[in-house]
C-alpha cells in the first residue's frame, strides 16, 4: 500500500498539490495502555519535486499530526507532468509517490 | 445551546476513544528500539525542533529580528475541540519567499513545521497540527532574507500531545 496520496491540479501556470501521508507521526509524549511512552516516530522531512527540482520541501517534528496533510502550489509545471514526493522518518524510514499533474 | 453541548461531547469522547483504540494499536505495532537511534533525515534543522521558546526556534532557524506584519495571513479556527487535528494555513503576498514556519509555543517544542520554497513555490501553506492546549500560532514567513510574522490565537478543549 503506498503511503503517499496526491492529487496535482493545474490551472493556467499554477498548480495546485494536495498530499495525505499515512504515518502515525507518534510525539513521543504519548503513553501505550501499559503505561510506557511509545517513542517519537515522525516524518521529519517531505520533498516534492517536479522535474527532478525539488519544488516544495516540508521539514515537520512531532507536533504535525497523525496522516498528516498538506496544500501548496507551484508554477512551471503543465497537465500531464509527473510531480514526485519523497518522505523520511526519524527511523530511517522512506518511501516515494508520484501522482500525474490533472 | 444544551442540545449543541451534548452534540460536541458526545464528538469528544468519541474522538478519544479513536485515539485510544490508536494508540493500541501502535503500542503493539511498534518497531524494535534500535531503529529509534538511526539518524535524522538529511537537511532536517533538529536544533530547531528540539527548542523549546520561540526565540530558540528562530535563532536556530533564522538571523535578524521579527517583525509583525499585515502582509501574512495566517488562519486557524478560533476554537478547536480535537488539538490533535488542528488546519493551519499560511500565506502571504509578500515577494521573494524562501520558508513559511508555523511555531506553536504552548507545545513542548516550539516548531511545528517548516516549509522550504522553491523559486516556483507559491507563497503558501496549508497543513493540520497537534496543539497540547490553547495557544498562539505564529506563522514566520522569510522574504528577501527578511523576517514577518503573523499569529493567531487557537482554544483548545481537548489537547492533543497525550498528556
Amino acid at each position: 500500500m503506498p503511503s503517499i496520496r496526491m492529487k496535482a491540479i493545474s490551472s493556467g501556470d499554477t498548480t495546485e498539490v494536495q498530499a495525505l501521508v499515512q504515518h502515525p507521526m507518534d510525539s513521543g509524549f504519548v503513553k501505550d495502555p501499559s503505561g510506557a511512552l511509545i517513542p517519537p516516530h515522525h516524518i521529519e522531512t517531505l520533498v516534492f519535486s517536479h522535474n527532478d527540482k525539488p519544488v516544495f520541501t516540508a521539514y515537520w517534528g512531532p507536533a504535525v499530526s497523525k496522516d498528516p496533510y498538506v496544500k501548496f502550489a507551484f508554477k512551471g509545471a503543465a497537465k500531464g507532468d509527473t510531480l514526485q514526493a519523497t518522505w523520511i522518518d526519524n527511523m530511517g524510514k522512506t518511501d516515494t509517490g508520484t501522482a500525474k499533474i490533472a | 445551546m444544551s442540545l449543541h453541548h451534548t452534540a460536541s461531547q458526545e464528538a469528544t469522547r468519541r474522538t478519544a476513544l479513536r485515539l485510544l483504540a490508536g494508540l493500541g494499536l501502535y503500542g503493539i505495532t511498534m518497531p524494535s528500539i534500535g531503529q529509534a537511534f538511526a539518524s535524522d533525515a538529511p537537511g532536517w534543522p533538529e536544533a530547531a525542533f528540539k527548542a523549546k521558546t520561540q526565540d530558540e526556534v528562530l535563532a536556530a532557524l533564522y538571523k535578524g529580528k521579527l517583525e509583525m506584519s499585515k502582509d501574512v495571513t495566517i488562519e486557524t479556527p478560533e476554537i478547536a475541540e480535537n488539538g490533535a487535528v488542528v488546519p493551519v494555513s499560511v500565506s502571504t503576498k509578500l515577494p521573494g519567499v524562501t520558508s513559511i514556519s508555523i511555531l506553536v509555543p504552548e507545545n513542548p517544542y516550539a516548531l511545528a513545521a517548516s516549509y522550504k520554497l522553491a523559486d516556483a513555490s507559491m507563497a503558501m501553506v496549508g497543513c493540520r497540527l497537534k496543539m497540547a492546549k490553547t495557544t498562539k500560532v505564529i506563522a514566520v514567513v522569510e522574504a528577501g532574507g527578511k523576517l514577518y510574522a503573523a499569529s493567531s490565537d487557537v482554544k483548545v478543549t481537548l489537547g492533543g500531545c497525550g498528556g
